[in-house]
Parts: C-alpha cells; structure tokens; sequence
C-alpha cells in the first residue's frame, strides 16, 4: 500500500485505493449451468428449435431459437400457463458485424415475476422473421424501429413503416455495422439532399398511413385525402 | 405487495362529490347519436412545435368535428442516434450519452447505464456507492413527476401548480450542481462507483429540501386533488385496462394506474429495495385521474425512500477499489508509477468486458427502464448499447387511449403519460 504521506493534498483527495489493491476485487467469476425453468421446459418442449442458450451476466437466461419457429414458441411462452410471459418488454436487434442480424425479445412474466431473453439469429441474406405484434401489442413500434434501424423484415406486422428516420431515407440501415458512422453519403450529398427536400410533403398526410394503432378499414379516407391535396 | 388503492375522498359518482357538492360528469357521452350535420373528418397537425406535445413531437389526428377519431403520432424528429455513437466510445464515455435522453431525470439514466455495466463485467460496486445511487435515482424521480405535475396542471389550465412545482424544481438543480457541476446534462456515474463521491454539505442541503418539499407537495395536492375542474377534466379521460396496459407494455406510473401492481423496486429488487420501507401507489381505473394520483403518490414514497438512505448512508470508498476498473485519485497518478500506468491504461483502452450480454432494468420515472450491453471478449466498447425506452412504449398507446374522446383530452392524455421526447427519439 503506497503510504499516504505525500503532503496536505491526500486528505482532500478521496479517490480510490491506489495500485496494489487486490486486483479483481468485486469481480464475479463464476458461471453457473442455468436453472431457468423455462429453458428447460422450452428444451423439452421444441427440442430441435432451440438452437442453444447460455446464461449471460451472471444468471441471465438467453435462449436462441431457430427463426422460422419463432412465432410458434413466442406464443407459447406468452400462453402456457406454467409460462405466462405477458410483457414483451422489448424488441430490438444485435449485429455483431459478422454475416447476421440477432433479433432480441425480452420478455417478463408478471405471474412468475420471471425475464428470459430470447433471441433469434438471421443472416444478412434473410433479414425476415415473423411478427409478434398479434401476440404482444407493444411489440408494434418495437419491431418499426428494428426494421428501420436494422433492415429486418417483420412478416404480419400491420404497419412497418420507418419510424426514427424519415420515411424517404435513402442511406440504409444505421446501426448496422456496415453502416459508418457519419453516413454513406458525403457531407455534400447529405445536404444537397436535405435542402432539396420538399418540406411541406412531411405535413401532408400522403404518406402517413396508420401509426401506432392496427386499424381496420380506415385507408379510404385517408386516401381521398390524399387525393385532394 | 400493498395494496394501496386511491382512497381520496372523491365522488366517482357523477351525481354527487366530495362535501356533498355535485360533480358534473366528467365524461362527454360521445356514444350518443349525434345528429346529423353532413361533417367530414379532417385531419390536423398538432406539433411537432406545439407546447401541449410536450416536445418534438407530431401527432396527426383524425377528427369528426372535435371528437378524435384516430391520433397517427409520428416521432423521430429530435433522433440522434445516440446507440451507434455508444458503439464508437468506450463504456465510460457513453456516460454522457446517456443524461442528454431524459434530461428531466438524468440521473436515474446515468445510473442505470452504469448499473447495466456492471452486471455485465460482474462488478459488485460499494455499499457506500448503492445507497449514494439511490439517493440519486429517487431525488430524480421527484425531479421528473415535478416537471410532469407543473406541465400537466398547465394543460388543464392550473397555473399556479406549475409555478410551486418549478421552485422545488430549481433546489434539486442547485442540489445537482452541486453534486455533478451541471444542473441537467449531469454524467454523474462511472463504472465501478461515481465521478465523485457526496460533496461536503449536500447531504444537509437535501435535508432541506426533503423538510419543505412535502409542505409544497401538500398545497398542490389541495390545489388539484380534489379540485372540480381538474377531476373533470381527468377522471374517465383514457381510462385502459389492467390486461390492455399489460399487452401494450405500459411501465411505470400508467401500469400502475390500471391497477397491475408491477414495479421493477419489488418485482426485479436492486440495490436492496427490497429492504427499503415504501409502498407501491396502484390506480384501479387507469384513467388520467389515477395516473395523477399515482405519481403523487410515489413522491412522496420517493420521500420516504430518501430519507432511510439518508439515515443509513455509510462511509467507506465510493468506488470499487480495484485499479482495473476506477482511475486512481490525481494524487497518485501524477505521484505514483503504478496508479500512473493504470490511470492511462483506463483512459486509453477502457476497461475490457467478458462475452455476453446484460439486460438490467431499473424503475425510472417514466416506467421500466432498461438498458441492454452487449460486449465480445475483451471489447472495451459496446457492441451494442440499447436503451429500453419506457416514453416510446408509453406513448405508442395513445392512439388507443384517445379515441373517441374530445381535442381538449387528447392533449390530456398526452400529458397524463409523461413523455420525453429526447428518450424516445434518442
């Protein structure tokens, strides 16, 4: 321990040990088997869609699934009784830059007070994964915002349009890894497109079809709207 | 869990009110035949620059003279990307990142960044750094239902409400200023423990603030609780049900207005909740009322909570005393070769985290906030940093919630669901 006589300047100076502290100190290191209960029951039930799971930060459970059974298992998850996952609390999506997309759900119970993770690997050459939007309402402008963020394609979902980016943007997927930071275009070409941009089109109400909520047959109208202006 | 229901002395019963003085009906009977005046829908822009939005915020409505048929809300306008620039900084430098989306509660999001962090690299911080969070993410949940409560009672036309809200506003700035040196933008975390430990003094500044606080709460209680104008103005107004609020993931004070007694605090405990005395406020209507009764409700639990942290805040190191993961005091890094060699291993690579991922929730004030990490072996950055936004998932509900209900509660209940526009866009 490095002594603490180095002048009138220490006693004011709360930071932390110095140097030889025990390194580690706080660190957790161990890796336990997962004893999720639903892990075991999603093994037992549709052995082969579970492509393999893990448990992540400690005791997090995170399941992958193969992706053309999502929907099947999801619902599952949200209607058997044993599992009753009735809050999708987000979707979203991980590219880790190497030939796939992961979609991300993440789930809680409140029966159960129980979270499981359950993630769905796509690769770029099929960026397509069911929706869930009939199951879990909240998973609407989740899934908008991982299909505008991420470029994957949502089947079933009632209302996929951009959300973050405006709905002309021409530049790609932003938080794909291929996509560099400042853009694909030039500075330049960004602007020039932005001042060429017809302002007022964004306050019609040409291309807004119905947000937030899955509506029956109210396109119509809207599109005699559309028709006058 | 308790079940606290709202047991203030209101009528909901339209004949009769509190005192025995009638209460007209809060509800426009919109279900009645209307006759017929040959109208057509119109839609109309409220927003994206309009004080009733709350923010950058558009909402497109469908209306049949005043009644709303459809809202269309459309967001994006304030989206700054803030998850692609996580990827480019290292876990430290997104600190920043984080106060700038919900600037009316920055501190909740600084800690539950960190927090997501540390869960992930395994990091157990200090017992003196988990009460010190605490402090800070329940003096920013009063910071944010304050903000909420001054603009509200504004909506419906309550001014005063707005002016007591905002002074009390003003000494938690003063208490973060004096704690982080900015009063919104306030970085105040770090991983492993806190940009710097309590300053000397603060702790009896929010005594102070915590002895005059109910006081000024009590006297808007009076003003609104039971006030006839603002109960019809919100009681019935986009009312959901417990199982809709569930399905629709609603978090926060507006699930719990609808009575599903879901709070991260007890459900998912950090940071010793669980041994905190404080109660859950729970609605049973889920209209605007209940809403409003909530997040007064949990201010004053919020209260509650600050003083037990007070009381049992102890001393010791706030940050993790380990050299791979807190920079050493000035002192000894510009003394000491060691701390030196640390201090620019940690400023030049950051620290590295195992493989995996980590979702870790925290109450916010806005609902269940969670903040997701994702990091290779040894990555020093995060491959993916997603913020669960309670606001967006929040606000995606309003068009349910306002159909068929008049323009004038349309605006009511965009504010009865307190939302930030900087968190939803990011």
């Amino acid at each position: 321990m490095i002594q603490r006589t180095k002048g009138g300047l220490d006693a004011v100076d709360e930071g932390p040990l110095s140097s030889d502290a025990p390194t580690g100190h706080g660190r957790r290191t161990t890796a336990q088997p997962s004893d999720h209960p639903s892990v075991a029951a999603l093994i037992a039930r549709f052995e082969n869609a579970i492509v393999r799971h893990r448990v992540s930060a400690g005791d997090q459970a995170v399941v992958w699934v193969e992706p053309a059974r999502s929907l099947e298992i999801l619902g599952w998850l949200k209607d058997d009784p044993s599992q009753r996952y009735d809050m999708m609390s987000d979707v979203t999506g991980v590219d880790y830059g190497k030939g796939a997309v992961d979609v991300v759900y993440q789930m809680f119970s409140t029966a159960h007070k129980l979270a499981l993770r359950v993630r769905c690997e796509l690769p770029y050459d099929a960026l397509s994964i069911d929706s869930v939007v009939q199951l879990w309402r909240s998973a609407n402008w989740l899934e908008r915002e991982v299909y505008d963020l991420f470029g994957v394609t949502f089947r079933g979902h009632p209302d996929l349009r951009r959300i973050m980016m405006p709905s002309d943007y021409a530049e790609g997927h932003p938080l794909r890894k291929d996509f560099p930071l400042r853009g694909r275009f030039s500075r330049a070409e960004q602007t020039r497109r932005a001042l060429a941009q017809d302002v007022e089109r964004f306050y019609r109400p040409v291309d807004l079809e119905h947000g937030g909520v899955p509506q029956e047959a109210e396109a119509p109208r809207l599109e005699r709207e559309a028709e006058k202006s | 869990m308790a079940q606290r229901t709202m047991e203030v002395a209101v009528g909901r019963n339209p004949e009769m009110g509190p005192h025995g003085r009638p209460v007209p009906s809060p509800l426009a009977p919109f279900d009645l035949p209307e006759p017929e005046f040959g109208t057509e829908q119109m839609l109309i822009n409220i927003g994206p620059q309009h004080p009733a939005t709350h923010g950058v915020l558009r909402l497109v409505c469908e209306l049949d003279g005043e009644t709303v048929l459809s809202v269309m809300p459309d967001i994006g306008y304030l989206h700054s990307s803030f998850e692609k620039l996580g990827e480019f900084r290292t876990w430290n430098q997104v600190v920043p990142l984080t106060d700038r989306m919900d600037y009316l509660a920055p501190l909740i999001y600084n800690c539950a960044y960190v927090m997501s962090v540390e869960k992930l690299m395994g990091i157990e911080v200090t017992e003196r750094c988990k009460v010190v969070r605490v402090i800070c993410m329940e003096l920013d949940r009063i910071f944010s239902h304050l903000l909420w409560l001054g603009t509200t009672a504004i909506d419906v036309g309550a001014f005063t409400p707005f002016l007591y809200a905002f002074q009390q506003r003003e000494k938690v700035y003063l208490l973060h200023e004096s704690l982080t040196g900015a009063r919104i933008t306030t970085s105040a975390t770090r991983v492993g423990g806190m940009m710097a430990d309590l300053p000397k003094g603060w702790i009896e500044q929010l005594t102070d603030f915590l002895d005059a606080f109910p006081k000024t709460l009590a006297e808007i209680d009076r003003l609104l609780t039971t006030n006839q104008i603002h109960i019809g103005r919100t009681q019935g107004i986009g009312a959901i049900s417990a199982d809709d609020a569930i399905n629709w993931g609603l978090t926060g004070p507006n699930l719990r207005a609808a009575g599903v007694p879901y709070d991260v605090r007890k459900d998912r405990p950090y940071y010793d909740y669980e041994t905190y005395d404080f109660e859950v406020p729970i609605g049973e209507h889920g209209d605007c009322y209940d809403r409003y009764l909530c997040r007064m409700e949990e201010m004053r639990q919020s209260v509650r909570i600050l003083r037990q942290a007070i009381a049992r805040l102890p001393g010791g190191p706030i940050n993790v005393p380990d050299p791979h993961i807190s920079l050493p005091s000035k002192t000894d890094a510009m003394s000491d070769m060691e701390s030196m060699i640390h201090h620019f291993k940690l400023i030049t690579e950051g620290i590295p985290a195992p493989d995996g991922d980590c979702y870790y929730a925290v109450e916010g004030s806005k609902g269940e906030l969670g903040m997701y990490v994702v990091a290779e072996e040894g990555s020093t950055k995060p491959v993916r940093w997603r913020i669960r936004p309670p606001s967006f998932v929040n606000l995606a509900v309003i068009g349910k919630l306002a159909r068929g209900h008049l323009v004038s509660d349309l605006i009511m209940i965009n504010a009865s669901l307190d939302i930030v526009l900087g968190e939803i866009d990011r």
